[in-house]
């Protein structure tokens, strides 16, 4: 079991990565923001505690695969991997630009690490399930793991994924579901209900659990859970708010696709460095 | 005259032996899964019409079932591909690579991952199945897509090799098949190397073609019959069998047509965007000449029997021959 220390160790590394999201995304002048800051938590739990990875070796053949399915939230993939070491933290500043590595949504032809090209919605499960598939074949031990958004249950390719993944009894494979209740046009609800995520899930022969996002050693306790389930793919469903630590950009569907401007930056950055102006301090 | 280089089968002109092109992947596959233990089979719930039936029979761990899945049938292939396997991924060209385009475009090919997609039943020769399984725009779909190759193989014996060829070839790959029994032209020692057109017929002697004829896929026999009719008439040409629509052998396509002077492309395909699109290209930058399209007019196809529609559609040798004298007619002297 994690000790607080290291809890309080992920979660700071979790702040780092929200920093760099909201200047990356200024620096780019376009881009996604909601949804990079909700999963920074994860993010940071999946690259400073989950995978088993080598930042220098990120193509090292035994190692965990995380896979994005909603690329559009790649600054947060982007970050993480920075602070992580894959590469040099200013290279965030290159995001979307000509020439960069860390295109608008990611290409595995360009950076070594994003295991894949996505970006189009639904398309991310099915390519996890058969990399997973064919890890099974040889025998491999390494996890593949899915990140994917609530929007992107509304395309078909995903159930098409979620039918194969059960019937195959991908043990092996863990999708993680953002559960922000946000997409381009409004609230999920209202623009295609999705719920039961979770009956959905289970009635396809999936372990489904659902936790708090936010909270870094209950999304480890569920992804070591997933572990021990030999008969299926788990599910995790992380609720979080799109946004998170910035109160201005929480619960807010129109930060889905766009970035702050220098302006707005300068003060989300303090809130994120003052822990929301508790803390005074020379940022201020 | 057949170029016998070539190692054709004897009797093409008399009573050839036939066999539908998807028999030549069914083939090719089984020796696949001999020779590569990293190729995989993936199914969307047509085994037996794609000629998978058998690898499924023979490596049952190494077939992999999608159900009615397009879709994932290729964003699964390619998380496989991305792993290291070699999936083809067989289905009716209709709806892979046509209902499944966009993930052909971000998974595999932009990803650039080795998925071979092998399209079947392409064409309005599909016949009584009707217009929504005739499959008239894949080639269209897939040679704008970077990094794919595309071949339309000539017949079963073809088909087979091409098979073995993008089972090689590093990157993704789309091959087309036809359902109905045709000609089989080829045979085992008949030269097949990708990107690399075959002149099948010449011009006795030192006698120059007045027309070159560049035919894709199994039409390629609709083409030689018509060279054979061209030929009594006095009108000597050239007929090439261009299998690899991409990437075009550009040398031999454009030293043909300045030596002829007039082309005629003939594919079993929509005409915007095809194989005939794909030679208009290079040859309007290399070497402009009289061109014509052999091959369907922006319209669907329908139901009936193959012979029928191919000319109802202006796809059979008559149709060939009319446009080999139409490009003849419109040279500028």
């Amino acid at each position: 079991m994690l000790s607080d220390e290291q809890i309080k160790s992920i979660e700071s590394k979790a702040v780092a990565i929200r920093e760099t999201i909201v200047t990356m995304l200024v620096a780019a002048g376009s881009g996604h923001t909601a949804g990079p800051l909700g999963m920074a938590d994860i993010f940071a739990a999946f690259y400073f505690h989950i995978l088993n990875h080598d930042p220098k070796n990120p193509m090292w053949e035994e190692r965990d695969r995380l896979f994005l399915s909603n690329g559009h939230i790649c600054p947060v993939r982007y970050a993480a991997m920075a602070h992580a070491g894959y590469f040099p933290i200013a290279e965030c500043l290159t995001l979307r630009k000509f020439g960069s590595r860390l295109q608008g949504h990611p290409e595995r032809v360009r950076l070594p690490g994003v295991e894949t090209t996505s970006g189009p919605l639904g398309s991310g499960l099915g390519q996890a399930a058969g990399y997973a598939y064919g890890a099974r074949m040889d025998g491999k031990k390494f996890r593949v793991y899915c990140a994917m958004s609530d929007g992107e249950q509304d395309a078909g390719n995903t159930w098409e994924a979620a039918m194969f993944a059960g019937n195959n009894k991908l043990s092996n494979l863990t999708a993680v579901l953002d559960r922000n209740n946000i997409q381009i046009n409004g609230m999920t609800e209202n623009v295609m209900p999705l719920e039961s995520l979770a009956d959905k899930y289970r009635a396809f022969n999936w372990h489904v659990l659902e936790v708090d996002g936010h909270n870094i050693r209950q999304f480890i306790d569920a992804v070591d859970e997933a572990k021990a389930i030999y008969e299926r793919p788990t599910l995790i469903i992380a609720h979080t708010i799109p946004g998170k630590g910035v109160a201005e950009i929480e619960f807010d569907y129109r930060w889905h696709g766009k970035p702050p401007t220098a302006e707005e930056a300068k003060r989300f950055i303090h809130e994120l460095r003052t822990l929301k102006g508790k803390i005074t301090s020379e940022h201020q | 005259m057949l170029n016998t280089e070539l190692k054709l089968a004897q009797n093409i002109f008399d009573k050839p032996a036939e066999a539908p092109t998807r028999d030549g992947y069914g083939k090719a596959i089984l020796e696949l899964g001999e020779k590569d233990p990293r190729v995989v089979v993936l199914c969307a719930d047509l085994a037996e019409s794609t000629r998978s039936l058998a690898f499924k029979e023979t490596y049952p761990e190494r077939y992999i079932e999608l159900g009615v899945a397009e879709q994932n049938l290729a964003t699964v292939a390619a998380g496989l591909a991305n792993y290291g396997k070699i999936p083809f991924i067989a289905s009716y060209a209709a709806f892979s690579p046509g209902r499944n385009n966009e993930q052909i475009r971000t998974t595999i090919a932009l990803n650039d991952v080795p998925v071979k997609i092998m399209g079947m039943h392409a064409g309005v020769s599909v016949g009584p199945d009707g217009a929504t399984h005739q499959a008239l725009e894949d080639i269209a779909l897939m040679r704008a897509q970077p990094n794919m190759i595309v071949i339309s193989p000539c017949d079963e014996e073809e088909a087979r090799k091409a098979v073995l060829a993008v089972a090689a070839h590093a990157g993704p790959a789309y091959v087309r098949f036809a359902r109905e029994k045709t000609p089989v032209m080829t045979t085992a020692d008949t030269r097949f190397e990708l990107g690399k057109a075959n002149i099948v017929w010449k011009p006795e002697g030192d006698t120059k073609p007045t027309v070159a004829l560049f035919a894709t896929g199994h039409l390629l026999y609709q083409a030689l019959s018509a060279a054979r009719e061209l030929e009594k008439e006095n009108i000597p040409v050239v007929v090439v069998n261009v299998h690899t629509v991409k990437p075009l052998d550009r040398d031999t396509i454009v030293a043909l047509a300045r030596e002829a002077g007039a082309v005629v492309t003939t594919e079993e395909h929509q005409v915007a965007g095809g194989f005939g699109s794909a030679v208009a290209e290079v040859l309007v930058q290399e070497c402009p000449v009289p061109q014509e399209f052999v091959g369907v007019h922006d319209r669907y196809g329908q139901s009936g029997e193959p012979t029928e529609l191919l000319k109802e559609y202006g796809m059979d040798s008559p149709t060939i021959i009319a446009a080999a004298k139409k490009a003849i007619s419109r040279k500028s002297n």
